[in-house]
């Protein structure tokens, strides 16, 4: 039973990424048609401006310090930042240690700046253009961004600690009956999930409850008739790519202490999260979200190896070949799932008929 | 030191082998150009090939395996200090290049994929005529170009890999590994462990899955279970997952008490910093502390773990903290030249230009068959690593190893950390973690003949 739950908190922890990233870019086919392959490229700039906030708050002064040597033998080199400078070591390491959270002031406006950038700048270019070539040219953007962080930042991964106030596990076996220490799970893993509940709820409010997002949603159903009545919808589409932009952007930010940045982290995420739209059905919202998690879930239990001996002996293939496929099937079984998924639903579990059909 | 002389009996013999190869081989390879082998040098220079990660998860490696053979051309070709080329056993460099001949260098990037770093090397023979290639980092990478070597008639200097299979199964007489390898590190680390934990500690593997993560799971259960360590699991990891929480889940409800991360590079970093996250070495199981080993430890990945390495045991090649007369040239040499100390897979590298540098001076001739009988059984000091035997047998350094464990920054300068961080615990001798070539680990694999190419 522990083990069961924490298969699926971790599964929605997972599944709470893959939804996120899969909303933007559901947001952006949804609207404009376009499918982004640079989507990726935006949950890792959003990662790096984590990374960006630590070192703002990092900059520091030079301070000799004669009495130590470097491995040179010269005397040592300390760094003293700025922030302490000003507010103290005691608030200024406190404001450092909450970089991450900080870097949300950051990122919005960032994001909202690439995302505008990228859609005036490059992607309305090929609003008529084949799919093909607007996956070609977001994919190119995606390298070249990839490129661009690489020599700013290195390849290495960087750590981006969360603040040493979500450090550590909540312990919910105690909270849940099943006795102490029985369920732990990382408090900022916790914190994620909901910070990206609360982000998909926001996505959805916004779009149901506010006049722009009704005009929002005409418009993903018929452009045309919407543009007719006088409407400026490539400049409303225009705002809805700076928010899938940002909502990507937060995703990274928020998911910079569980994986630090690297250069790549775009594309790990890329692959996985077309699979999610996919298998959520193209262009459908809560289908990305939906998909998400029942993805993220799957893919948490076949990690298991305990769930999977026990899924072999329920299918008494113990020793056989299929045995040993099952105990290897965590790599594939997204692709998988996906694949017995869209020979049952072609559309996707909530896919709406005509989408990408002509 | 004695000069190494090949014998003609040998060059023959390889010659008629390498004839017969060479009439399968790619028209370049069989060129009338080349003078007996493979790229003969002519005029007054020689190019080598350094072909390392520039891009992709092991990059940062590369890029300072690279930093270091720059400055080993550096000291051959008479600039800089000299570095170890001051404290070699050797004395037959001086300065003036390899055999008179002024040392140029291309580079390329082998993006840590075997079919590029194939094409790259095979570029870098075909187009630029390099004589020799060394680069590394991974060793599915090193396998493939040591075959390619092999096969061109050049010679190979593998940077770092540590898969028992580069000097085993895939072992090649024109391919030798200065690197230590999977056995060694389990070798050296397992009576640490046991003398640091207990013998009765049961141990989950997470192994990333390739050709280096199964020979390191395989060499530290084989080690630790002969100690009284029991393996309950073994579970593989792709390469590159990222997010590893779905494969740590699962630890804490398994009676473990240790878990043994089998990553490198940016793989290690992330399951790392996620069973940190998790918790695992805050939790108590079977009545002991939780502990976790990083067999093969680097100072970048150091670097990347930050705070996550400190009480987690490894091991390393080299470190720049030894303090023998090598390792301070060398640390001093690369130190002004780049503001900040050598990893060990630069020194590897570095190291392995100089034995190259060396022995086709000591055999007087740039065949890679001369060079080979140069390498094979010799014995040598100097280069950091104490005394060391290039084992004729299969082409793989004995050495000591080092142990060690990840601690907080003693010097608290941000710029040290990965460096300052990881503290030698022991250096193992090399009697402690030599085996014999035709061990079960190491088997399968045959160097066969040098093959000189043309």
């Amino acid at each position: 039973m522990d083990s069961f739950i924490l298969q699926i908190l971790n599964g929605l922890d997972k599944g709470s990424a893959y939804a996120l990233i899969a909303l933007g870019l559901t947001l952006i086919f949804g609207t404009l048609g376009v499918v982004n392959f640079a989507h990726g490229a935006l949950f890792m700039i959003g990662a790096f401006c984590a990374v960006t906030m630590q070192r703002i708050l990092g900059l520091s002064r030079t301070v000799v310090d004669e009495t130590q040597t470097d491995f040179l033998g010269n005397p040592l080199q300390m760094q003293v930042p700025y922030v302490q400078d000003w507010f103290g070591p005691v608030a200024g390491a406190a404001i450092q240690d909450w970089a991450v959270p900080l870097a949300i002031f950051l990122t919005i406006p960032v994001m909202l700046l690439v995302g505008w950038g990228m859609e005036r700048g490059l992607i309305k270019h090929f609003y008529k253009r084949p799919h093909a070539d607007q996956i070609l040219v977001t994919f190119g953007l995606a390298i070249v961004i990839g490129e661009i962080i690489k020599a700013f930042y290195g390849a290495n991964p960087i750590q981006t600690p969360m603040p040493s106030a979500f450090v550590g596990t909540v312990d919910l076996g105690r909270y849940l009956g099943l006795g102490e220490g029985a369920v732990a799970y990382p408090t900022w893993r916790l914190v994620y999930f909901f910070f990206s509940a609360a982000i998909i709820a926001a996505v959805f409010a916004f779009l149901q409850f506010t006049t722009f997002g009704m005009v929002v949603r005409a418009g993903m159903a018929d452009r045309e008739t919407v543009g007719m009545l006088g409407i400026d919808i490539d400049k409303r589409f225009t705002f809805m790519f700076g928010l899938a932009a940002s909502v990507a952007g937060l995703a990274g930010m928020m998911y910079a202490p569980i994986l630090s940045p690297h250069y790549n982290i775009g594309m790990d995420f890329l692959v996985l999260s077309f699979v999610v739209v996919v298998v959520g059905g193209m262009g459908s919202l809560p289908g990305a979200v939906l998909a998400g998690f029942l993805l993220g879930i799957t893919q948490s239990f076949f990690s298991n190896p305990a769930f999977k001996g026990y899924f072999v002996e329920l299918l008494r293939l113990e020793g056989t070949f299929a045995g040993t496929v099952i105990t290897g099937l965590d790599q594939i079984i997204i692709y998988l799932v996906a694949i017995i998924i869209l020979l049952t639903r072609p559309r996707g579990l909530l896919g709406r008929k005509g989408v990408m059909e002509d | 030191m004695t000069k190494t002389t090949y014998s003609r009996r040998r060059v023959l013999k390889t010659g008629a082998v390498a004839g017969t190869a060479g009439l399968m081989m790619p028209t370049y390879l069989r060129a009338a150009a080349h003078e007996g082998f493979t790229n003969a040098p002519t005029g007054d220079t020689v190019t080598l090939g350094f072909n390392v990660p520039q891009t992709g998860p092991y990059a940062e490696e590369g890029l300072d395996e690279l930093r270091a053979q720059e400055l080993a051309v550096e000291h051959l070709n008479g600039m800089g200090d000299g570095g170890m080329m001051n404290t070699f056993s050797s004395k037959v460099l001086d300065g003036t290049g390899i055999m008179g001949k002024k040392v140029e260098f291309v580079t390329g990037d082998t993006q840590t994929k075997s079919d590029v770093a194939r094409a790259s090397a095979q570029s870098m023979i075909q187009k630029d005529g390099c004589i020799m290639i060394t680069g590394g980092s991974s060793s599915g990478v090193a396998v493939a170009v040591q075959g390619l070597c092999q096969e061109a008639g050049v010679i190979f200097m593998a940077g770092l890999t540590h898969s028992n299979d580069t000097t085993g199964k895939d072992r090649k007489a024109n391919g030798f590994r200065h690197f230590f390898n999977g056995y060694m590190s389990g070798a050296a680390l397992a009576p640490v462990l046991v003398n640091a934990y207990g013998a009765d500690r049961r141990a989950y593997h997470l192994t990333a899955d390739y050709n280096w993560g199964w020979t390191q799971q395989e060499s530290m259960a084989a080690s630790t279970g002969a100690l009284g360590w029991e393996t309950v699991e073994n579970v593989l990891t792709p390469v590159g997952a990222g997010d590893f929480s779905s494969y740590i889940a699962p630890i804490l409800n398994s009676g473990a008490d240790t878990l043994v991360l089998n990553h490198y590079g940016g793989d290690m970093v992330n399951s790392l910093t996620q069973a940190v996250q998790f918790g695992l070495k805050d939790r108590q199981v079977n009545g002991k502390d939780f502990k976790i080993i990083v067999p093969l430890y680097s100072e970048l990945m150091a670097k990347g773990a930050g705070s996550n390495i400190e009480g987690v045991f490894g091991s390393m090649n080299w470190n720049w903290q030894l303090e023998d007369e090598g390792t301070k040239a060398f640390v001093r040499s690369f130190g002004e030249k780049y503001g900040f100390p050598p990893s060990n897979a630069a020194h590897t590298c570095y190291t392995q230009i100089m034995l190259y540098a060396d022995a086709v001076t000591r055999a007087g001739s740039f065949n890679p068959c001369a060079v080979v009988e140069a390498l094979e059984d010799y014995e040598f000091d100097g280069m950091g690593n104490g005394p060391v035997l290039y084992r004729g047998a299969d082409h793989q350094c004995f050495k000591d190893v080092l142990v060690m464990e990840g601690v907080a920054s003693p010097s608290g300068n941000a710029n040290m950390v990965g460096y300052d961080t990881l503290r030698i615990v022991e250096q193992t001798p090399r009697a402690q973690v030599e085996y014999a070539p035709d061990h079960p680990m190491f088997a399968g694999g045959a160097l066969g003949e040098c093959n000189p190419g043309a």
